[in-house]
């Protein structure tokens, strides 16, 4: 690990201040990205600006209904808190069903955000990747990439985003609310991270000054019956192959309210806007599920390793959809 | 930082982590570097009452923390993983006590798991594949998680009587 200053902030102004002064400055929170990709010499930081200390851990109640979730509130604190279970299930297992245990208690949620891709070309610094190296190449592409992309892909990177709350956080239309020393702005979830297009190393709308103090969950009542469903190579503690956070509303058979964002498959937390639109107005029923999951990967681009997920992708989307209709029969 | 009840003034390059630190300095080599890199669980230790792993932690960050690590825990786990064969080598038992206690506390606390089928829950019986889903983060490589689970589980039965 390269050697670096370490700032402790007191409070969001000093924060904002110190990274804002240092051109090759990160934030710190609860380093379980950060610290690994410092000691593999991917980040290299002159100065680490320690922001745990900052007082934004809460998860409250806003006036229209939503709830606002502080950017350093712990991945577990989250899922555990008791207005997160009730209204907004498929956040508590997306991020339940990430990591471990250890791992969630402490990941804070701002950090969550911006947690930097598991491909492997990434990781191995022998090897050409655009997000490591602009314009170096990509290893990926025509390499081993069972693990990578088949929606938002480039011809620079195929790397997938690894989260499961973002996935979650896609569906449900949150805003992430970000401040530097210009002031604060709020960005929706489904814009802050960039497709990669010919600039993968560029992954999400936050200026390298802003800071991320919160992420706010609109009032959305249909919520409380969703799901989030992930499957992957063991059964826990590994990164998804294709997961779906779903929320699903029927009234007399049709299809009143639907969210659906996909994870595993794509470059960026995947809101399923396809999808979505054959689904409203439909007939509750698994012919349109299907019909909805094969709209949303009609153009997928498999590769030699991970054209499995394609066919994975619709059936893990039908069994969501299947098993919330079920549930919604059931109340 | 307060480790195991004594405090420790210690001086430290920000690069340090909690582990090296622990293991290092203050020579607690009961906590063990597995894969220095979050994927493991040998490393676990509790902070505050919290599991969390010291390998991915700064010790910088832990200033003024309370932390406990196998040198300072007494806990009926520790028999019970002796009885029930809840290791082989050892190597990776006291990341797994010092979780199975954040993990029996979380429990407590009514948190739920990937596996919870309603989240919203909160009396949630922990049953095997309950532990095995919380447990998750704790890799045993001579595979002793049948053992593993069985300690955990008698312990838990006991705790929820008394």
């Amino acid at each position: 690990m390269k050697v670096f200053t370490y700032v402790r902030a007191p409070d969001v102004a000093t924060a904002v201040e110190a990274i804002a002064a240092e051109p090759n400055a990160k934030f710190l929170g609860g380093g379980t990205n950060l610290v690994d990709l410092m000691r593999e010499h991917i980040e290299q930081p002159d100065v680490v600006v320690d922001i745990t200390a900052l007082p934004l851990t809460g998860v409250a109640e806003l006036a229209d209904g939503g709830v606002r979730i502080g950017a350093l509130a712990r991945n577990s604190h989250v899922a555990a808190d008791p207005l997160i279970r009730t209204r907004y299930p498929v956040l508590s297992q997306a991020i339940l069903s990430g990591a471990s245990a250890q791992l969630r208690n402490m990941a804070t949620i701002g950090g969550n955000l911006l947690q930097r891709t598991r491909c492997s070309y990434f990781y191995d610094t022998a090897s050409p990747c655009n997000k490591r190296a602009a314009g170096s190449g990509c290893a990926a592409i025509g390499g081993f990439d069972r693990g990578h992309a088949v929606l938002g892909t480039s011809d620079h990177c195929i790397a997938t985003h690894p989260s499961d709350l973002c996935v979650a956080l896609a569906a449900l239309d949150a805003t992430v609310e970000v401040q530097s020393v210009r002031g604060v702005r709020r960005i929706p979830l489904v814009e802050f991270h960039r497709l990669p297009g010919d600039t993968p190393h560029l992954e999400t709308a936050l200026a390298p000054d802003e800071l991320i103090t919160a992420v706010e969950l609109p009032a959305l009542p249909v919520a409380a019956t969703s799901r989030y469903r992930k499957v992957r190579d063991r059964s826990s503690y590994a990164f998804a192959l294709v997961s779906v956070a779903a929320v699903l509303a029927v009234r007399d058979g049709t299809v009143t309210a639907i969210r659906l964002a996909l994870g595993g498959v794509a470059t960026k937390p995947w809101r399923a806007t396809e999808a979505e639109r054959v689904l409203r107005d439909a007939p509750a029923m698994e012919e349109s599920f299907r019909r909805a999951a094969e709209a949303e990967l009609a153009t997928a681009v498999a590769r030699p390793h991970n054209a499995f997920k394609n066919e994975l992708a619709d059936r893990v989307i039908v069994a969501t959809l299947r098993q919330l209709l079920a549930e919604r029969s059931a109340t | 930082m307060r480790v195991n009840g004594a405090a420790e003034l210690l001086d430290l390059e920000p690069r340090v982590s909690l582990l090296d630190a622990l293991r290092e300095r203050l020579g607690l080599t009961g906590t063990k570097k597995g894969c220095d890199q979050g994927a493991c669980g040998a490393c676990t230790v509790l902070v505050d009452g919290e599991r969390i792993l010291s390998c991915l932690a700064l010790a910088v960050q832990y200033d003024g923390r309370e932390i406990t690590t196998i040198e300072g825990v007494a806990h009926p786990l520790q028999a019970a993983f002796v009885r029930a064969d809840g290791f082989q080598c050892g190597y990776c038992t006291s990341g797994q006590i010092c979780s199975a206690i954040g993990m029996l506390a979380e429990h407590r606390a009514g948190a739920p798991s990937a596996v919870t089928d309603n989240v919203a829950t909160r009396d949630i019986e922990l049953s095997s594949a309950e532990i095995r889903e919380r447990m998750s983060g704790n890799l045993c490589r001579c595979g002793a998680y049948n053992g593993i689970v069985s300690a955990i589980a008698s312990v838990a039965a006991t705790e929820s009587v008394s």
